[in-house]
């Protein structure tokens, strides 16, 4: 076993933002916006940083991709104690179109590139919350996946993963190599000390384009719109539940 | 903590299945958002002084500040005091608080641009009594240490405060000799190898919580600026009294001391560098200090006009926003623009300093022009929130009361402009 566990992380838009829609419609406002790594995937290099301290696995690899800044989300990995990164280069049109079915294709083709053993990432973005890349990844692969996990153990030649479910907490014992994707409860991830933060100056980032990888970035999927969500309306006090009834049926709700 | 981070979470607009869980509102907080992005952020290739590693240190300082410090602020501000162990030690693990302090001791070994970085970060924290507090901890209690101290001093006692298991406190100004360091009373006797302590110190910040003081005192006979030494001192040695917690207008958070000396023994070689130079050292520590001080004030100031900005946008008078009028939004412009001014003053003396340079005047201009400018823009910013503005539950007017202090503290306005006067050679010939 190579010891090596690939963690996806995302630059998206910073939670505690207010987003606005560009005035075009066509998406959101995302210049001299702050930006930061997708919360979820902070939980994901805490987990797989863990691991490694724990001498269950021997490296970890952050990759991001998307433009030069995805960079920045890289060193902040690195800065958490992952070993090197790697950062797929994509610009321009191709990143606006960019989501989870790309990414997963790329992130497949890393991970049989680096031989690893482990695939992790946060359960979804906080930018799109689409939940599919770990999933997709997985598929493409042929792996296990055990996603939304609030614990993963190492056993063996296998991982034991605690899933977040509606009803409760699920086990899965799952074969490795496999996906795990990280849900709110897995883990505190640590702040990037400043020793840290200055040691991964030194730690390498790699420089990849898809077509490298032989990954196609064609979007299936076009934004026709952006809209922001609908105003919310003064609300309405009623007496009785006779009222409430009546002015229900009133504004036509039943 | 963790609570803490799912209360965090929470407030994302993506995360409403999570509403269930509790999370603290704090009151300054009911009516601006907790984070008001302030001016757009740069990218490192654009700084004057910062790269890359300086964003990064702001950001994970930032974290620690919103994680571990704002949401207990309002009850450390009630308290009088903030636990200053816990929070050092917090910051003494990541490494932020011996940032330009030898590696031998667990510094960083890095340049002041980095102290600066630091410092401007903590403005975040929506009090001035913690950054003060941590202020003393890193970059004016152990400066002189750090450059002339002794390797056993280094290690009993700048080590442990750049780790943060020791707190440090800074004794200098006593109740008859503030701006006139010289004027100091507090004795120190050689009788053997020992020095015999008696006198007194004011203004002590962390003076009810430090492990020991930088303190300095009077070792001989002779001309004032030659005469004083800088001495490590434990404060748990017999003798040493904390006499009072001093109740301040502002700054409530930080514990503030008035201590005693009776008889206070210490080991001569507790002197930091050479005896007689305490005066030289501490002068020399007040350079760093100020733009220091310039750093922390100026993110706070940004932050007031940002939430200045966000309350006057939505409180109306007269049927429209308070901001709409010309008078208001036209007067926070001329304060921005003063704030800008002011960082490149500072920027450009961090890289002169950074460089080697002697840079009191510069320093010495925009401590005078700091302190001044945070009257104003508090003093604006108060009368704009009407009053909303008067009362406890706003931020303004914690940063009214606790901002008033940078003209005071630290080398008061008239200090600073006899310094600058004295190198622009217009003092009255003896």
């Amino acid at each position: 076993m190579s010891g090596r566990v690939l963690v996806g992380v995302k630059r998206v838009i910073d939670y505690a933002v207010k987003i606005r829609v560009r005035p075009d419609k066509t998406g959101v406002v995302t210049d001299g916006v702050k930006h930061s790594m997708n919360p979820f995937c902070e939980i994901a290099v805490e987990e797989a940083v863990k691991l490694k301290e724990k001498k269950l696995i021997k490296e970890v690899v952050a990759v991001s991709c998307g433009p030069q800044q995805a960079q920045e989300t890289i060193r902040t990995a690195l800065a958490m104690g992952a070993d090197r990164g790697i950062h797929v280069e994509v610009t321009g049109k191709d990143y606006d179109t960019l989501g989870p079915l790309q990414v997963s294709k790329i992130l497949a083709a890393l991970a049989k590139k680096e031989d690893a053993q482990l695939v992790i990432l946060g359960k979804q973005a906080i930018d799109d919350d689409c939940n599919q890349t770990g999933q997709m990844t997985a598929a493409l692969l042929d792996w296990p996946q055990g996603t939304f996990a609030s614990e993963v153990s190492m056993e063996g030649d296998k991982v034991k993963v605690v899933r977040e479910i509606d009803g409760g907490l699920e086990t899965v014992k799952i074969n490795i190599p496999a996906v795990v994707t990280a849900d709110l409860r897995l883990n505190t991830p640590r702040y990037a000390t400043l020793p840290n933060i200055m040691k991964a100056k030194k730690k390498k980032i790699a420089n990849v384009k898809p077509a490298d990888l032989g990954v196609d970035l064609t979007s299936r999927l076009e934004v026709l719109r952006v809209d922001e969500p609908p105003q919310r309306q003064a609300g309405m006090k009623v007496e009785t539940v006779d009222d409430l009834v009546g002015k229900l049926k009133e504004t036509g709700h039943i | 903590m963790r609570a803490l981070r799912l209360t965090l979470l929470r407030h994302s607009r993506h995360l409403s299945k999570f509403s269930s869980l509790g999370g603290v509102r704090l009151a300054s907080e009911n009516v601006v958002s907790q984070s008001a992005t302030s001016s757009p952020p740069e990218t490192a290739g654009d700084n004057l002084i910062y790269t890359q590693e300086h964003l990064a240190l702001k950001e994970s300082l930032r974290k620690i500040i919103d994680q571990e410090i704002n949401p207990h602020v309002d009850q450390w501000e009630a308290e009088g005091k903030f636990p200053a162990h816990k929070i050092f030690k917090i910051l003494g693990n990541a490494g932020f608080l011996g940032v330009n302090k030898p590696v031998k001791y667990g510094g960083l070994g890095l340049d002041f641009s980095y102290s600066v970085a630091v410092a401007e970060e903590l403005g975040n924290i929506r009090c001035g009594g913690v950054p003060m507090a941590i202020g003393v901890q890193s970059d004016m209690a152990t400066p002189a240490l750090a450059r002339f101290g002794s390797d056993e001093l280094k290690e009993e006692f700048l080590l442990p405060s750049i780790m943060g298991d020791k707190v440090a406190c800074l004794g200098v100004s006593e109740v008859g000799a503030g701006s006139d360091v010289s004027s100091i009373r507090t004795k120190a006797v050689r009788k053997g190898d020992e020095y015999v302590i008696n006198g007194g110190k004011m203004w002590t910040t962390n003076g009810t919580q430090a492990d020991w003081m930088c303190l300095l005192a009077n070792t001989s006979d002779g001309p004032p600026h030659r005469n004083k030494s800088l001495i490590c001192l434990p404060m748990n040695l017999p003798g040493v009294q904390i006499a009072r917690k001093i109740d301040k207008l502002g700054m409530w958070s930080s514990d503030t001391a008035e201590v005693f000396f009776d008889d206070v023994r210490v080991p001569c070689k507790n002197v930091i560098g050479q005896e007689g130079m305490g005066f030289t050292y501490q002068m020399l520590q007040f350079q760093e200090e100020r733009l220091w001080g310039v750093a922390n004030i100026l993110t706070a100031m940004d932050n007031i006009i940002q939430e200045t900005i966000q309350y006057t946008g939505q409180r109306k008078v007269f049927r429209q926003p308070v901001l709409y009028h010309q008078s208001v939004h036209f007067r926070l412009a001329e304060l921005q623009t003063e704030v800008e001014l002011l960082r490149s003053l500072l920027y450009r003396a961090t890289a002169l300093y950074i460089k080697g340079n002697d840079v009191t005047k510069l320093a010495s201009m925009a401590k005078l022009k700091g302190g001044r400018l945070t009257r104003e823009v508090a003093d604006s910013c108060l009368q704009y929130w009407g009053g909303m503005g008067f009362t406890s539950d706003v931020m303004v007017s914690r940063f009214y009361r606790d901002s008033r202090l940078l003209s005071i503290g630290g080398g008061a306005d008239e200090v600073m402009l006899g310094i600058i006067c004295k190198y622009m050679d217009t003092l009255p010939k003896k």
